[in-house]
């Protein structure tokens, strides 16, 4: 997802935060940021009623609570988020409780999105500057409270764990004993922060905070809720992609014990039932008749066909460097090639669900999603209702991977609710969250090079061809035709002087939706981008390594990753026959990562992915331990994609439907992998995505390297690489 | 029709269907909703629970064929010497993300090192090949159980 305010804008650092200090309800200090280039600093300058962002509040016994704009999906958002307020506010962690956001872009609006989400690796990014910066501002006024308390100097007295000490004397005062005299002071003017070097927590391995509750089955989904008087929704829709409701006989299923309603919707039916097995055995027993539409013959090949002569036609022009056709017309050497990258669904572990009860005077919704204010939204449309009317509960998220950024299951079981009196969780079974989804583009890409008589790179030519995500989704980032995120590391990293990048919008049959998947435009960039230039290293008679290396000259710390990653896989050590290593070298989300892949392609043609060693440089860290993490999950995304992820459609249907079909990477095939972290004190960069960028271009260059066959389709088939 | 099904220790009367998966009984009848739901197929780990010392995949098991083996999930295991161990070397190695699948994850750990207290790493992935983890925490799950022996041993 794009951006709102990077890379091409992004707002100065030393651009004021807004802060605001007072009394908390209840007695304590409540301390406001407003963020730059948000609607709230808008609000505070025109001097209406302030709008702060993000809140943090400290109450008499000394607990501090954040009301936490962003979601915890499995990233450590709820955990490294917490530590940039503690390391300011010189407050311990564990003191440091979490309270959701309600829906409100201008109060807690992400400044990188625009709006109030969690996506595109954004939230330290994001929060980085304005916690901190609310934690420090608290920290000031608890020491002045303090030192007028000791009627002392302000600068003779320090904050450490919840405290404020007395140098020269030793005096102690807890914070919960000073917020209510804190909350009469002006806020510090200017704001301190720390210098890096006296971090305590910032870089270090703190313990997740929101483990403890997960590894005990007490942590709270959405698919958990159980509100009074709750009952279960089954949902079937059309199975053909656009397709509606024509009839249905529902006699038998009204006969099934525990069935208590069944609802019918323009493209869906659903058994609402006391239990869940009730419901899909009403739905099981349903005589439904589809009109199955104008797709009902459409297959995978119809779209590849219409992806390939849409290549041939207008693009819009996203990057032009230089005159690349001069520059191929004269190169030693041209290189072209096709590549694609098939439709994916995000398949989290916790099936699309969404509880709703729908009232004459509002509307209440409990669901876990990556924009709550869209979700809101989404419901009060579906209702009917102003957007005031409509409550909804954010939870925990049984993985989001860009599918929560989504609120079509919102609309669903909001429109579901609307017809019965009691509240409804809408369930989707895993067939039905594979087959509806919102998928990544299928994307056509093709490639040229020139190469000069050393075998370097002069020109490049990358077009992109695919569904436009922000045509649907932000349409005001698409600009001239251009979706920024397609295109998203087209040209890759490296120095070539003549360089044409463009993009062919071209979408699939109307009611197949295309949406984020994590690591979005780089995902499918980098993987067309890092295989493309291993072809050219090849053809130059180059190591993949060097090669990289000698176009990096202008981009040390791309080049520095790059050279710790093949250290560390001792790349050019011999491997036995059979097994190759291949690397990538990709930058996004302000964060540069290069991997080497160790795979094994056996005589049948099974590749076996044995090592994968990643090096990341992603500016400060903020916890060391959730980047790995976030790296070595990313890693194994990406690989479940490049060896197994792919959605086709056969007549006007998702071919696929649980994980037999659809298959997910699992432990017997899991690699070792290896994350090292380069030290940086520039800004933080992502981590979420990187990871899944840059493995499969690492993987199909290794299997290059150990068969000699040139992969250019995800996902990999055996088929293609036998030898016996 | 009523069964008899008894879970963490406790006897549970449930009136549903004799082919309703024990998932839903738990879930959507006793409440108890820390065993996932994932596929409905027994294809991806996520509703594990035990059956007397055995791991099942309670998605797949209809409340009919449970019987009078006394049912363990994730909200007890804990109580148990092997899923003790598991839980904190879980904690100690950072093994969640999302989360959502650990549940499942944990119990089939716990199954493993109750009856086989040093797998091999063979028998690590043998016995843990059935749960997906779409967060891919693999390698620590990996780790974990390694761990979770290595400190069963100790004892």
């Amino acid at each position: 997802m794009r951006e709102a305010h990077m890379p091409f804008d992004r707002p100065a650092l030393s651009r004021r935060s807004f802060l605001q200090a007072s009394a908390a309800a209840g007695g304590g200090l409540l301390v406001s940021v407003v963020l730059p280039g948000t609607a709230g600093e808008a609000q505070a300058a025109e001097g209406g009623s302030f709008a702060p962002d993000a809140f943090i509040r400290i109450d008499r016994s000394g607990q501090v609570t954040l009301v936490m704009p962003q979601v915890e999906m499995g990233q450590g958002t709820y955990t490294s988020l917490p530590m940039l307020v503690a390391e300011e506010l010189e407050a311990p962690l564990a003191r440091v409780r979490l309270e959701h956001a309600p829906p409100d872009d201008k109060l807690f609006g992400n400044r990188l999105l625009g709006f109030q989400g969690t996506g595109g690796s954004t939230s330290v990014r994001a929060f980085w500057e304005p916690l901190r910066k609310a934690g420090a501002a608290a920290r000031g006024m608890l020491i002045m409270a303090a030192a007028a308390s000791w009627q002392a100097d302000a600068n003779s007295c320090r904050a450490e764990d919840g405290e404020v000490i007395h140098t020269p004397t030793g005096r102690k005062i807890a914070y919960g004993a000073l917020v209510d005299r804190a909350a009469t002071l002006p806020i510090p003017d200017p704001v301190v922060l720390k210098d890096p070097k006296d971090f305590k927590l910032i870089g270090t391995a703190a313990k997740r905070l929101d483990a403890p509750d997960k590894v005990t089955g007490a942590a709270q989904y959405g698919i958990d809720v159980r509100v009074p008087g709750m009952k279960i929704a089954a949902v079937a829709a059309c199975p053909v992609i656009g397709g509606k409701l024509a009839r249905v006989d529902d006699s038998k299923a009204r006969l099934v014990t525990g069935v208590r309603r069944i609802v019918r919707l323009e493209n869906a039916v659903a058994v609402i039932a006391d239990h869940m097995w009730a419901a899909e055995k009403g739905l099981a027993a349903l005589d439904i008749v589809w009109d199955e539409g104008e797709n009902a013959h459409v297959s995978t090949a119809d779209i590849v066909k219409q992806l390939e002569e849409a290549a041939r036609g207008p693009a819009v022009v996203s990057r032009k460097d230089g005159d690349v056709a001069k520059a191929m017309a004269v190169a030693a050497k041209t290189v072209e090639a096709t590549y694609q990258s098939p439709f994916l669904a995000h398949a989290t572990m916790e099936p699309i669900n969404c509880t709703a009860h729908v009232r004459q005077d509002g509307c209440e919704v409990w669901v876990g999603t990556q924009v709550i204010t869209r979700a809101r939204a989404a419901a009060a449309a579906a209702a009917g209702l102003p957007v005031e009317k409509v409550r909804i509960h954010n939870f925990l998220l049984g993985g989001g991977f860009g599918r929560r950024l989504d609120v079509d299951y919102v609309t669903q079981a909001v429109l579901i609710a609307r017809q019965v009196d009691f509240p409804v969780k809408v369930v989707w079974s895993r067939e039905e969250d594979i087959q509806h989804d919102v998928y990544r583009p299928f994307y056509y890409d093709r490639l040229a090079a020139g190469l000069d008589e050393s075998g370097a790179p002069i020109a490049l030519r990358h077009r992109v061809v695919g569904s436009s995500v922000e045509a649907r989704w932000s349409p005001e980032d698409v600009v001239n035709g251009l979706d920024s995120d397609a295109v998203e590391g087209a040209a890759g990293p490296y120095a070539v002087p003549n360089v044409l990048v463009d993009y062919v919008r071209q979408e699939p049959p109307s009611g197949l939706t295309t949406g984020w998947w994590r690591g979005v435009g780089l995902t499918h960039n980098g993987f067309v981008v890092e295989a493309f230039i291993d072809e050219l290293a090849v053809a130059a008679g180059a190591d993949p390594v060097a090669y990289r290396r000698k176009l990096l000259d202008g981009n040390p710390r791309m080049r520095a990753a790059l050279d710790l990653a093949a250290a560390k896989a001792g790349w050019g050590q011999p491997l036995p026959p059979g097994v190759g290593r291949g690397v990538s070298a990709m930058f996004g989300f302000e964060t540069y990562i290069a991997q080497v892949a160790e795979v094994a392609v056996a005589r049948d043609g099974q590749p076996r992915v044995r090592r994968v060693v990643c090096a990341v440089d992603c500016g400060q860290t903020v916890n060391p331990d959730t980047i790995r993490a976030q790296i070595e999950g990313g890693v194994i995304f990406g690989l479940t994609a490049a060896l197994h992820g792919e959605i086709t459609l056969e007549r006007g249907r998702v071919a696929q439907g649980n994980f037999d079909s659809y298959r997910m990477l699992r432990i017997d095939e899991t690699p070792s992998i290896e994350v090292h972290i380069i030290e940086s004190d520039a800004e933080p960069g992502g981590v979420g995505e990187p990871g899944t960028s840059a493995i499969a271009p690492a993987v199909v260059n290794a299997i290059f390297a150990a068969t000699g066959k040139r992969l250019r389709r995800l996902p990999i088939r055996p088929a293609d690489l036998r030898s016996d | 029709m009523p069964y008899k099904i008894t879970v963490n220790g406790a006897e549970h009367v449930v009136d549903v269907d004799g082919d309703t998966p024990l998932l839903w009984a738990l879930r959507d009848v006793l409440g108890l909703t820390g065993t996932k739901f994932g596929c409905g197929k027994a294809l991806c780990g996520a509703c594990t629970v035990l059956r007397g010392d055995s791991p099942i995949r309670s998605c797949a098991t209809a409340i009919e064929e449970v019987g009078d083996a006394p049912i363990t999930t994730i909200e007890a295991i804990g109580d148990t010497p092997a899923g003790k161990r598991v839980q904190k070397a879980w904690l100690d190695l950072e093994v969640v993300q999302c989360g959502y699948c650990q549940p499942g994850q944990i119990m089939s750990a716990s199954a493993l090192l109750a009856s086989n207290p040093h797998p091999t790493d063979r028998e690590i992935d043998d016995a843990m090949s059935g749960n997906i983890c779409r967060c891919g925490a693999y390698v620590r799950i990996r780790e974990a159980i390694r761990r979770a022996a290595a400190h069963g041993a100790e004892k």
